[in-house]
């Protein structure tokens, strides 16, 4: 640092102008020192913000990934009766598959000793896929299709480069060392391939025995319409109390009441909320359970206050001059504050919900007492059924995966926090967008 | 005022969802996670075999399941509780004061644990509840009194037992096995050792010398297993002298590679295990709400297709994912399609 020596207007001027005195000396080295916190302590941010997210994208990428069988297959209308007719129908459409594929196999000249038990270990459960494929498609009975269906998760594993060889001790009802020679015979002839996994995005979630089909689709679309509540509640809900406290409310005991519990609800931990929705909206309005509508609802109260403070933050931030103007030009006190200081605090508000939106849709908590967090495999049919059909929430689907034993869920947990993320930045992105476009400046 | 536009289409909503909710057209489940897989399972594939919607299973352990089983009557309240113990007469008391008094009982099959190793490893052939509390608890009864852990060797205090290192590997603490680990070994040999009386003698109270029971060493000679088996029995396959906990359909399916230990002088087989005389294991139940059938559509025959033999039989997916399945599944496929409710025979 060369300019340390040139700091010329010192409180106490120095003998020369060249030559800095020891007091001038030791002022600039705790400025220099100052700036070295400052620098360390960004870059030990900015590390652990790369270290995380290299962490999450290189754990959660793989699951956009899959593994597939594909192979053309032709089920006649003999067997689609037949199947239809069992009480575990599906069971009857793999039986189908793995016949068909094992001739597959031959014909692509496959040279390698294998039985039909291998096929089965290798094969995700394809039964589910196939049956909705020809319920809907009845006219393809007969003619051959060409599918594309999800391979066992340690098949999955093996072709990502997770599950390696020697990582395998002994062979089990799941896997056979042999399977592996079989997997690359099958992969050279074509059979096995990776391809990008669409059904994670917009699949539901799966059992527990079939990590490969398990997709983040209704549950990215549950927190939506959770969201949705939440803006469509508490926006509206959270303005206009902050404006009446902040702009017509007496200055009293009573309003000072209500203010320090609005500062009190906003630390309240979330799963009180989670216990408060599942006596008063479930179990006394008579809600349905595990609905969005009734999460978004708990999460309303939960973001109520968040929106309240810094929405009365940025009203406060208006200077009063622009009110005063208003006012003296003769506006009521509502138009006012509805033509004048209402789009100037409109930024701040913005941000304040989005953040109160951001913390909401991470919540798993109170989400957990009201239902959502369990095993929900559907998509709803209608908009309205959105709300009140039962769905689950990515951070609560997250939490559901991470449990869940076998390795291909909890790589699905980590590309599901990706989904979240996304989610997040999209959200983030849009309030830019609109306060950009409110933003004024005075 | 588009606030006020807002707020009334909100209420509206709400109104909307008030009446729909009267018409919950999917099965509402919730209780034990140790059933959840299974349970988890049948859900998939009942959405995927019959025209009705997929039930909506949730967790949260035995006790909230029931809880919430039997707040009443009526479909804002669950259909199924999945249990894996049996209901308390404690509950069944307090869902008859809500109303729900015909209840199905529905055992699913059993859930059964196996401590076994290397099949060249030390003779490990016969544990009691004891032998393991004395190797694997962090205070044990040595000359009558309650002491820290000394014992490093099986041989330290069961002279039966061979000379070898102590190392087992235990469910972690997410497993539902752990449970039944912690309950019918740890808490029993706890017991069998008179530790436990040590302890309340020690100035514990009851539930306090409980909970004491079912802790485990923590110097690294006890080592919780949060994956799945195999992993497990990658560590045992590493380690000679190491014991682990397996569940029996796992071990079945390797006994090239591991040999299991009677528990008390039963070997554990699906036989011993659904008779109940082997001493670890349990039970899995599902309770229906009977006043919904008939209303949900789709209940009884989710009941039906979980029991079904293509699901819950030695075959079905069911037992290829652990479960233990039950030999009297016909009668307990019997009583749901005569909707027979608890107490009605027995």
């Amino acid at each position: 640092m060369t300019d340390a020596a040139m700091t010329p207007d010192s409180a106490h001027p120095s003998k020369s102008l060249t030559h800095a005195d020891e007091r001038t000396k030791k002022r600039n080295a705790a400025e220099r020192r100052f700036h070295a916190y400052g620098i360390g302590a960004i870059c030990t941010g900015m590390f652990f913000l790369i270290a995380l997210l290299a962490a999450i994208l290189s754990s959660g990428l793989p699951a956009f990934r899959q593994a597939v069988v594909e192979v053309p297959f032709t089920l006649t209308q003999e067997q689609y009766d037949e199947a239809e007719k069992a009480l575990l129908k599906t069971g009857k459409y793999t039986e189908y598959f793995v016949t068909s594929l094992t001739d597959a196999m031959e014909s692509e000249g496959v040279e390698i000793e294998f039985d039909k038990k291998a096929i089965e270990r290798l094969l995700g459960k394809v039964g589910g896929d196939l049956r909705a494929y020809y319920r809907e498609n009845e006219d393809q009975l007969g003619t051959p299709v060409s599918f594309e269906l999800a391979a066992a998760s340690r098949v999955d594993r093996y072709l990502k480069g997770t599950f390696k060889r020697e990582d395998l001790q002994s062979g089990n009802r799941f896997f056979m060392p042999e399977d592996f020679n079989l997997i690359d015979a099958m992969r050279e002839a074509g059979l096995i391939k990776q391809v990008f996994n669409w059904n994670f995005l917009t699949g539901v979630d799966t059992g527990v025995d079939n990590p490969g089909g398990a997709g983040i689709g209704a549950s990215v679309l549950g927190s939506f319409f959770m969201m949705l509540v939440v803006l469509v509640l508490s926006l509206p809900i959270g303005v206009a109390a902050s404006i009446y406290l902040e702009e017509f409310a007496p200055k009293n005991r009573f309003t000072d009441f209500i203010e320090v519990n609005i500062s009190n609800l906003a630390a309240v931990p979330s799963i009180v909320f989670g216990i408060l929705g599942l006596a008063v909206f479930i179990q006394f309005a008579h809600l349905p359970q595990s609905a969005p509508l009734v999460g978004g609802l708990v999460l309303t109260l939960m973001t109520l206050p968040t929106i309240i403070i810094s929405t009365r933050a940025s009203l406060k931030a208006v200077p009063p001059s622009i009110r005063d103007a208003a006012l003296g030009v003769g506006a009521s006190k509502m138009q006012a504050v509805f033509h004048h200081v209402l789009p100037l605090a409109a930024p701040g508000i913005l941000t304040g919900t989005i953040i109160g939106l951001a913390q909401a849709l991470g919540e798993t908590a109170p989400l957990l007492l009201i239902g959502m967090v369990g095993f929900v495999a559907r998509y709803p049919d209608t908009f309205v059924e959105g709300f009140i059909e039962p769905n689950s929430a990515v951070p609560a689907q997250i939490y559901n995966w991470a449990a869940r034993s076998d390795a291909v869920f909890t790589e699905k947990a980590w590309g599901g926090i990706i989904v979240l993320l996304l989610f997040l930045i999209t959200m983030n992105t849009i309030a830019v967008i609109l306060r950009r476009r409110f933003e004024r400046r005075w | 005022m588009s606030f006020v536009k807002l707020t009334t289409s909100a209420l509206a909503l709400t109104a909307m969802a008030a009446t729909a909710a009267v018409a919950r057209d999917q099965v509402q489940v919730a209780g034990s996670s140790t059933v959840l897989p299974y349970a988890s399972i049948v859900a998939e594939a009942f959405g995927e075999n019959f025209d009705f919607p997929t039930p909506v299973v949730e967790s949260g352990g035995s006790s909230a399941g029931l809880k919430r089983f039997c707040q009443g009557v009526g479909t804002e309240h669950t259909d199924i509780a999945n249990a894996s113990r049996a209901i308390r007469d404690k509950e069944i008391k307090a869902c008859a004061e809500n109303g729900v008094t015909d209840i199905i009982e529905v055992r699913i099959g059993y859930d059964g644990i196996v401590f076994a190793s290397q099949i060249q490893g030390p003779d490990y052939t016969a544990f009691t509840p004891s032998d393991i509390f004395n190797a694997l608890a962090p205070q044990v009864m040595v000359d009558g009194a309650l002491v820290d852990n000394p014992h490093k060797q099986w041989s330290d205090f069961n002279a039966d037992l061979p000379a070898a290192d102590i190392l087992a590997f235990i469910p972690g603490t997410k497993h539902g096995t752990r449970e039944v680990f912690e309950e019918k070994v740890i808490a029993a040999g706890c017991e069998a050792t008179g530790a436990m009386e040590a302890m309340i003698a020690g100035g514990m109270s009851e539930d306090d010398a409980e909970d004491a029971c079912l802790s485990v060493r923590t110097d690294g000679l006890s080592v919780d297993i949060d994956g799945d088996y195999t992993e497990t029995l990658a560590s045992i396959d590493a380690n000679t002298n190491a014991i682990g906990v397996f569940g029996l359909a796992f071990y079945e399916n390797n006994t090239d590679k591991l040999k299991v230990a009677t528990m008390s002088g039963v070997e554990p087989t699906t036989e011993s295990i659904a008779k109940g005389e082997y001493p670890v294991s349990r039970p899995l139940y599902f309770y229906i709400k009977k006043a919904h059938i008939g209303v949900i559509p789709g209940l009884k025959e989710y009941a039906q297709f979980f029991v079904a033999d293509e699901v819950a039989g030695p075959d079905g997916p069911l037992a290829a994912y652990g479960l233990v399945s039950d030999p009297e599944l016909a009668d307990t496929q019997q009583m749901i399609a005569d909707e027979e409710t608890m107490g009605s025979n027995s």
